[in-house]
């Protein structure tokens, strides 16, 4: 497949890019990896006037921890962020979901901004970061602006990014005692976008209940989305199978599925409530292994 | 659209031309270079076939723009052979039966290839794990598998034993230089 004609820059500040984006606001596409980009230009289902590589922005892929957030660069691969000391020691979740994406080469290529301002309906990041409520940081031709997660998905490959703007960090708060998260995805084969993918992330009360309960879905709506009902079963409760099950029965009452290849409205429902079942067993296994 | 001047090393040459921003990498190398041992098989990302090496990074040539090589290193499965000495990983598929119609066969070496430096003794789960974006129609990989472990014991061996040349289980010598390593 060939894709249509664009034009091609590669700016070498993070000023210059921006004042690409807005000398050719509407026009511009932002290229990191190309992973999630480049196929939909060979399909002609993105065409954009001209790609702004932003390869030569340095500084954009550190992963540090500040006294409050794990901060990850926009452009840090999948496979930095799967191998990176810090994630590896204590954010287990990050690294199987990070595990889990795409195949080998798409993971040393693809990067974790790329794939967020993608947005792609069924990719896994977005999950995540609803399940922490992450912020997303952009700069823009204002100076740097901060979304959190549940503001930023709009709907499908829509987020509350300006077309002037740029995605240049992801911070999610930082792991503190008692809290644990899990992510499980369901996929036909290596290599293909979640059927149904769920982050949980519990936070344990001094009581020993779950004082707060955040799930991520992706897959089963048209954007990811935040499984509010579930969580509102989750809050206060003492973490049993039985709750879980009841916030898994919501998570899949309040997904909005489509049927495809995938499996029919039906099938996917069911997974829905499987895997937040499975993702709570894991959250909650961290965080009692983490108090 | 203006063309872009990129300028590759490939397989340790540098090589230069003017490409519209749109062609990508696998024409570059196919079309451009001559270099038709990189295939284009599913053309989505999915496939694998037209694995190759940049700045040493094992990536899907169809789904990388040329102009993103510019300044880089690419190695693709031309590179991998010293003259009639195949490569290590060349000669355990050859010995293992690693190919049936041999279409994937290039992008599975330089994958394999990026593995074994990533992991020079990996175990069976990783290098099913490490080829998992490489799909073969033929063979059901456990010959694949089988190559890519014999590969992996020549090599460290001739890291172990760097000696001028060591023999591989049919007895034909290769290069033990750590260049041949990859």
């Amino acid at each position: 497949m060939i894709p249509g004609q664009f034009d091609y820059v590669r700016p070498g500040s993070l000023d210059d890019a921006l004042a690409i984006l807005r000398d050719r606001e509407g026009e511009a596409k932002l290229l990191s990896g190309g992973y999630s980009l480049i196929p939909l230009i060979k399909l002609r289902l993105a065409q954009p006037g001209v790609l702004v590589d932003m390869r030569d922005l340095t500084g954009l892929d550190g992963i540090t921890e500040t006294d409050d957030d794990l901060v990850i660069g926009a452009r840090a691969t999948h496979r930095q962020i799967h191998e990176h000391p810090i994630i590896a020691d204590h954010y287990p979740t990050l690294v199987d979901l990070a595990a889990g994406i795409g195949d080998p080469q798409v993971r040393n290529w693809g990067t974790i901004g790329g794939s967020v301002a993608h947005a792609d309906p069924a990719s896994d990041w977005p999950a995540l970061l609803l399940a922490t409520n992450a912020t997303i940081v952009c700069r823009g031709p204002g100076g740097q602006r901060e979304i959190k997660a549940r503001e930023f998905f709009l709907d499908t490959f829509t987020t509350a990014i300006e077309p002037t703007e740029i995605l240049t960090e992801i911070r999610i708060a930082r792991r503190s005692k008692g809290v644990g998260g899990g992510y499980t995805k369901l996929e036909r084969k290596v290599g293909d976008f979640a059927t149904v993918g769920v982050a949980a992330v519990i936070a344990l009360g001094q009581d020993g209940t779950i004082a707060t309960g955040r799930i991520g879905v992706t897959g089963v709506s048209p954007s990811p989305f935040a499984a509010t009902d579930a969580e509102a079963v989750l809050a206060g409760a003492a973490p049993s199978d039985d709750t879980f099950r009841t916030a898994g029965a919501a998570a899949a009452a309040q997904s909005q599925p489509t049927a495809d290849i995938r499996g029919p409205i039906d099938y996917k429902r069911a997974m829905v409530a499987e895997l937040t079942v499975r993702s709570l067993r894991v959250a909650i296994g961290r965080a009692l292994a983490f108090a | 659209m203006t063309t872009q001047h990129v300028t590759v090393t490939v397989n340790g040459e540098a090589r230069e031309a003017d490409v519209e921003p749109r062609l990508l990498l696998v024409h570059l190398l196919r079309e451009t270079f001559g270099l038709t041992g990189t295939h284009v098989g599913c053309d989505t990302s999915n496939c694998g076939a037209c694995t190759v090496q940049v700045d040493g990074v094992s990536a899907k040539s169809c789904t990388m723009l040329a102009v993103q090589a510019d300044g880089r290193a690419v190695k693709t499965i031309e590179g991998m052979a010293s003259g009639a000495d195949l490569h290590p990983l060349q000669q355990a598929f050859w010995d293992q039966h690693g190919l049936q119609c041999g279409f994937c066969t290039p992008g599975m070496i330089m994958q394999a290839d990026w593995l074994l430096q990533e992991n020079a003794d990996p175990s069976e789960e990783e290098i099913r794990e490490g080829i998992s974006g490489n799909l073969c129609r033929c063979t059901g990989y456990v010959n694949i598998v089988k190559a890519i472990q014999q590969a992996a014991g020549t090599l460290r061996e001739s890291e172990s034993a760097p000696v001028v040349a060591a023999a591989t289980t049919d007895g034909q010598a290769v290069s033990a230089e750590p260049a041949a390593a990859g």
